[in-house]
């Protein structure tokens, strides 16, 4: 023993075991959020159960189990929980009731103790709603215009049929909506700013204004007819409703309108089961948030991030790479650009919320200012680019950018043996033509890294967005079919902002729990596939060097 | 090489194209070169210089709140409404610092165009009876609140409105006066009290109505609350009147002053003595203390309070300025008045005290002419000046405190001073040292920026803010160094080739998982997870490194023939079944060990030990942070063991030392300042970080290094409130210098780290 002591093995095992804990915690942290993430959308099973606690009356149970955890007598008797005296270790169990619209509340804890056995019987119904969370219940009348039209065995299939037709005005709703009314609106705010702008530059002819009255009247009755089309989809789909039974018994009345999507999870097979959860899943992907961004999908926020990161490309790519082969091959190497270069390098590591306040004060305040006064100032005192939006949210993040693709393009140029760049020097090509023919070609791999490295940074990046131009709910996509279509003014939204939000602000936690883990897989899937690919490119570009330098 | 074979059917020309060409060719590929280097240079630098922007663009924005305050004559004009030669009772200003009103003591009021002093408007106010004014008070300047006292023992209080209109685009500002309690001056008090009229007046809006109070040269005190109520039917305003019974003071009082909140009313008589009477109580007023402001001998010249109505200056016939509000006695649980501060004294006696609008600021004249400039909170005289020759009689200040007006005593002219003086708080006191601010019991470092309301005093100490970010950085480090650098030296110099290639891109992919995700994880799992599990804490740090090490010790006993099947470097890879077995009887056993030693509830028993324990709080923040910090630290440290020369190594394990030894001598030895400059580099890292102490560490700025409580960095102070404060206040300002000092740490802390490692590079070149 004392021999193995004094070898100093127990000090090797020690640094195995740091080594092992780290990871454990990266792929216990990874698999913590693929499980919770992919675990959200999955039909679970519903369980009816009876829960009577001491001192109060039973109570029908119905819901979705969502954890359950071992806590002592005591914690639960010093929150107020009666617990029997000899009893000194409580399980309870997590779970979602739903019908908050009725209780108030949605998720509720209860003792198991108290809880009798726990059934899934196969007619409990889960409708997902638009409003109010889901709802946990027994179907037991289908009704149209307050008639009833189907209850007992027909009625689910007749009630799946009426909340798809439902689901089609909806959409068709929402097409209106978004699409044709949005467009008028923003043709609407155009012909106002024209008429401004003409006033403030006092050239507003009678011509000029007849045509912008004219155009303005024909958006009007454009509104009009499309504003006839949404009241007669509004009462169409207003028709049908069904007669839920909720776990207290009471008879409940919901309008199919409000219905998103309607399961019987004890009822389905394994194979429905998968198609209800790639259901959820593309939902989940392509829909839009509903009730202060708790429930529904994640579509602007993801397309969001896409953007912001896109425009944040073209700027970063270029800038970094110009600026890496001044460093390297133009400028004159000395103690100065030394100085220079550790600088550069250094703002790798300087806070990203710097990054952000400069972006708000000089981006935002002075520069879009700035062109609020020169370009737009008919639409002051509504800020145009003075506030926060998609192109400076770009900008500061091209800036925080810049060293990764800096420093990543350099290493590529330092890379190439400086026989090929001798041998072209040799064949009479100028110091440009060696570079951009022989040279920057082949270092692309390493520019290619630098820009993945960055955008995987810039897309996880979220302190200094929430200062430059994020927002939790934006009302449009920044891309849209309105000229110039990318609006580089707008506000976006971002996932690592959506998690924060959601996460943080949302006034229901547990009901926004599920969606915040499902939002972090989606981001860390990004960025872990982002950073892979980065690394493979990598790791190649090293191996082609190597030999070639041999 | 192939040469070019002569074709047969043309004749044998050369195939270089001609000279012509061949010029132009030169030139155009000239061309191009130039284009290249000038292209690439201007672009290069050019993002050089954006980058150095930052530095130049936080620092510009900081500037102002360095900017000394600046003073001067303006120049004057002479009295407006000259003619009547009754003294001025008051001067005001309006808030587009436009229009000047001066009360005569006639009754008059004068309003003048506060840049020429031409005259505007004249007003009179409804005197009634009396023969004269003999005292006039006011309320705070906001209220834009007076009342008049007359020679028959009657008060008159009056508002001065100014209403705004908009003429083709162009402000017209016309002032107007109203009596909120009718144009009849009315009594307060008794009447036997006040024949000869008060000599000292307050008038307060408060809740419940007007409070009126004055005090005679007898000592009598007066006091009465007046309530208003418009008849719903009539729209006739029904005045209630209820007088307060205040015993005298036996002295001439010279000045009355009562608070806003109707809590206290003080007076102050001609020894310099204060009265401080609890009128909370309407029916029986009690003094509660007699305090000898100045010491004897000194009068008070000038008492006022400042914006707030919690505060009072006090200016002494000796030149002195200074500053007192109540304070909570903890042994008696008594409201006490008490010397806060004093500011640079006057030479001559202080005539006269204009509290700012909206800070906590004023100014003061004194006899020789002088008027100086304070502020309270920081603690600061930020300017004195010299405006005439005769004593300063009367001083008004705009609400925009960029406009100041001065009469002199002893002439007729208006004297008009410009003020730059946008950031009066932000001394190096007042950011960083203990600050007595009102209403509390001691000088503390508080930061609590955001206000409701102008008389709010804004709290902007960045102590409590640096202390966290060190704090949150501090325990992110205790749990990331070891755990880092241990990793480095068995991934770098023990751990087997095969596995180091899974092992290193694992942990720097950890570094590309966005923070974000680590603070939601640790602020809605980990924190609450902790909170049920605290015994788990010290069953982990206990169990995982004791299982570590019992596991090694028994792989050394096993039999040499299973033990030689496993390749050396392979031991992390053997302990992850340990260690997760380890944290699975760690989480297991926790409720029980919480029934065994902690009465059932750990976190009930700290609270009882006196621990304080936040769900969020510095452990979970280190946690998180730490996690996000392992990587940075390993993957450099990782290098710098890795790429100590072989042939040291090998030189000491030829010479005999085991392994450990080897490491403890040559690598750590050599490597030590690359390690050091990871560690260095995780530190910054960590005091930067946002995301995860925005989301898991309860955001409060307390002032503590528990390791249960919260704090708030920084970083994270940025990022709650820059996005809610306006553009170039104080605030504002102070958020951008909180990022300069972020910028500044950072950076010079990753060049002192980069700096150590050029130089370990260069050691390793030459070893």
């Amino acid at each position: 023993m004392r021999q193995w002591w004094n070898s100093g093995s127990p000090w090797i095992w020690l640094n195995g075991g740091a080594v092992a804990i780290s990871m454990i915690m990266v792929f216990g942290l990874l698999a913590l959020i693929l499980a919770r993430g992919f675990g959200t959308f999955w039909p679970h099973a519903v369980l009816e159960t009876r829960y009577s606690a001491p001192g109060t009356e039973p109570t029908r149970v119905i819901g979705e189990l969502r954890r359950s955890e071992t806590l002592t007598a005591q914690v639960m008797r010093d929150a107020g929980v009666v617990i029997p005296q000899d009893q000194t270790l409580v399980i309870r169990h997590l779970i979602k009731t739903g019908n908050r619209d009725l209780t108030g509340r949605d998720f509720v804890y209860f003792l198991d103790d108290f809880l009798e056995e726990w059934r899934y019987p196969e007619n409990v119904t889960v409708l997902e709603r638009r409003e109010w969370g889901d709802f946990y219940g027994e179907p037991l009348r289908l009704l149209e215009h307050d008639r009833v039209i189907a209850q007992g065995a027909d009625l689910w299939p007749e009630f799946m049929a009426r909340v798809k037709r439902s689901n089609r005005i909806f959409e068709e709703i929402r097409a209106i909506e978004r699409g044709a009314i949005g467009d008028i609106n923003f043709a609407m705010e155009r012909v106002r700013l024209d008429r401004r702008r003409a006033e403030l530059r006092n050239s507003l002819t009678p011509d000029q204004q007849q045509a912008l009255d004219a155009r303005r009247a024909e958006l009007d009755a454009q509104y009009a007819v499309q504003k006839q089309r949404l009241d007669s989809l509004y009462a169409d789909v207003r028709r049908d409703a069904i007669v839920m039974r909720a776990a207290s018994d009471q008879e409940v009345t919901i309008r199919l309108a409000d219905i998103v999507k309607a399961w019987q999870p004890n009822n389905m097979s394994i194979p429905a089961k998968v198609a209800q959860y790639a259901g959820n899943f593309f939902d989940f992907i392509f829909g839009y948030p509903r009730e202060a961004n708790t429930e529904g999908g994640i579509f602007p926020a993801i397309f969001g991030t896409v953007t912001m990161v896109l425009v944040m490309s073209i700027m970063v790519a270029p800038f970094g790479v110009l600026a890496a082969i001044y460093l390297r091959e133009y400028a004159r190497q000395g103690p100065l650009l030394r100085a220079i270069r550790i600088s550069v390098y250094n703002l790798a590591g300087v806070p990203s919320i710097v990054f952000g306040v400069f972006g708000l004060g000089f981006f935002v305040y002075f520069v879009g200012g700035g062109i609020d006064r020169m370009f737009y100032p008919e639409a002051l005192p509504a800020p145009t680019f003075g506030t926060p939006g998609l192109f400076w949210a770009s900008l500061t993040l091209a800036l925080l950018t810049l060293p990764v693709v800096i420093v990543s393009t350099e290493e590529g140029l330092a890379r190439i043996p400086s026989t090929i760049r001798q041998g072209s020097l040799a064949l009479g090509a100028t110091k440009g033509e060696t570079l951009w023919k022989v040279v920057v070609p082949l270092a692309t791999p390493a520019m290619m890294t630098g820009l993945i490295l960055a955008i995987a940074r810039a897309a996880g990046e979220v302190a200094p967005l929430m200062l430059v131009g994020v927002v939790k709910l934006a009302p449009t996509l920044p891309i849209d079919g309105n000229f110039p279509f990318v609006h580089l003014e707008r506000k976006i939204m971002h996932l690592g902002f959506h998690i924060y939000d959601v996460g943080f602000q949302s006034p229901n936690a547990e009901a926004a729990e599920a969606l915040v883990y499902a939002t972090a897989l989606i981001l860390v899937l990004l960025i872990v596939l982002l950073n892979l690919s980065a690394i493979t490119i990598r790791n190649r570009l090293r191996e082609r060097y190597r030999s070639e330098s041999d | 090489m192939s040469a070019v074979a002569p074709d047969p059917t043309t004749p044998p020309t050369s195939w270089l194209p001609d000279r012509e060409a061949r010029e132009k060719l030169r030139k155009r590929r000239g061309v191009r070169d130039a284009v290249s280097r000038y292209g690439v240079g201007s672009s290069g630098i050019g993002v050089i210089i954006a980058l150095g922007l930052i530095f130049v663009y936080l620092f510009y924005e900081t500037l102002p709140l360095l900017a000394p305050v600046g003073v001067d004559v303006q120049g004057g004009y002479p009295l407006p409404g000259g003619d009547d030669a009754a003294e001025t009772l008051h001067l005001t200003l309006d808030r587009y610092q436009q229009i000047g009103a001066r009360f005569t003591g006639s009754g008059r009021i004068v309003f003048f165009d506060a840049e020429t002093g031409g005259v505007r408007s004249e007003l009179q106010v409804p005197l009634g009876d009396a023969e004269r004014i003999t005292a006039f008070g006011r309320s705070e300047s906001r209220r834009s609140l007076f009342v008049y006292g007359l020679s028959d023992g009657s008060v008159l209080p009056l508002k001065v409105n100014y209403r705004q209109t908009f003429v083709a685009g162009v402000r017209q500002i016309e002032p107007a006066l109203s009596y909120p309690l009718g144009e009849q001056p009315i009594r307060i008090g008794p009447e036997s009290a006040t024949a000869d009229g008060y000599t000292a007046l307050a008038v307060v809006e408060g809740r419940g109505g007007y409070v009126v109070s004055g005090g005679t040269e007898s000592g009598a005190l007066a006091m009465a609350l007046f309530s208003t109520r418009t008849n719903m039917m009539t729209g006739e305003a029904v005045v209630t009147r209820q007088d307060f019974r205040l015993p005298s003071i036996q002295r001439p009082v010279r000045q009355v002053l009562v608070n806003e909140s109707l809590r206290n009313l003080f007076a102050i008589d001609d020894r310099g003595q204060l009265f401080s009477f609890d009128i909370v109580d309407r029916n029986n007023p009690q003094l509660i203390e007699q305090v000898d402001l100045l010491g004897t001998g000194v009068r008070v010249t000038a008492a006022e309070f400042l914006v707030g109505y919690r505060s009072m200056i006090v200016g002494g016939s000796d030149g002195s300025v200074s500053q007192w509000f109540l304070v909570r006695d903890e042994a008696t649980g008594r409201q006490e008045m008490t010397r806060i501060r004093n500011f640079r004294s006057h030479d001559a006696a202080v005539t006269y005290i204009e509290p700012e609008y909206s800070r906590k600021g004023f100014l003061t004249g004194d006899d020789s002419g002088t008027v100086a400039v304070h502020y309270a909170t920081s603690s600061v005289t930020l300017k004195t000046l010299s405006v005439s020759d005769g004593p300063v009689e009367r001083l008004a200040i705009a609400p925009t405190n960029a406009r100041a007006l001065v009469k002199p005593a002893n002439s007729d002219r208006l004297e008009v001073l410009a003020l730059d003086n946008p950031h009066p708080q932000t001394s190096l006191s007042g950011l960083w040292g203990k600050v007595w601010y009102e209403g509390r019991g001691e000088p503390a470092y508080v930061w609590q920026s955001s206000s409701a309301d102008d008389a709010f005093e804004a709290k902007l100490s960045l102590v409590p803010l640096s202390i966290g970010t060190l704090k949150a950085a501090f325990f992110a480090m205790l749990l990331a160094t070891p755990l880092a650098v241990m990793g480095a030296i068995y991934t770098a110099y023990f751990m087997s080739a095969p596995m180091r290639k899974i092992v290193k891109p694992s942990i720097e992919l950890m570094e590309a998982l966005p923070t974000v995700i680590l603070g939601f994880l640790a602020g809605i799992w980990l924190a609450p997870y902790v909170e049920n599990n605290l015994p788990i804490l010290i069953s982990g740090a206990v169990l995982i490194p004791s299982s570590i090490l019992l596991a090694g010790f028994a792989f050394s006993r096993l039999p040499g023939q299973i033990r030689n099947r496993i390749p050396p470097g392979w031991e992390a890879a053997m302990l992850v079944p340990v260690v997760v077995l380890a944290g699975w009887l760690v989480v297991t056993t926790s409720p029980w060990i919480e029934v065994t030693f902690f009465d059932g509830s750990m976190r009930q028993w700290l609270t009882d030990v006196g621990i304080p324990y936040d769900q969020r709080n510095a452990l979970i923040v280190g946690m998180a942070m730490g996690f996000a910090v392992i990587p940075t630290i390993f993957s450099i440290a990782e290098d710098a063991v890795f790429n100590v020369p072989k042939h040291l190594t090998q030189g000491s394990l030829a010479l005999g030392a085991t392994p450990w030894q080897t490491v403890m001598g040559v690598v750590l030895l050599t490597a030590s300042p690359g390690i050091f400059s990871a560690i260095m580099i995780g530190f910054g890292r960590a005091v930067g970080e946002t995301m995860i102490v925005l989301m898991a560490s309860g955001n409060s700025p307390i002032v503590n290094f528990s390791i249960f409580e919260g704090m708030r960095t920084l970083a994270a102070n940025i990022a709650v409130e820059l996005p809610e404060t306006a553009v170039g206040s104080t605030h504002f300002r102070v958020l951008f210098l909180s990022a300069l000092v972020l910028l500044f740490f950072t950076f010079v802390l990753n060049t002192a780290a980069e700096m150590v490692r050029q130089r370990l590079r260069q050691r390793y070149a030459s070893l």
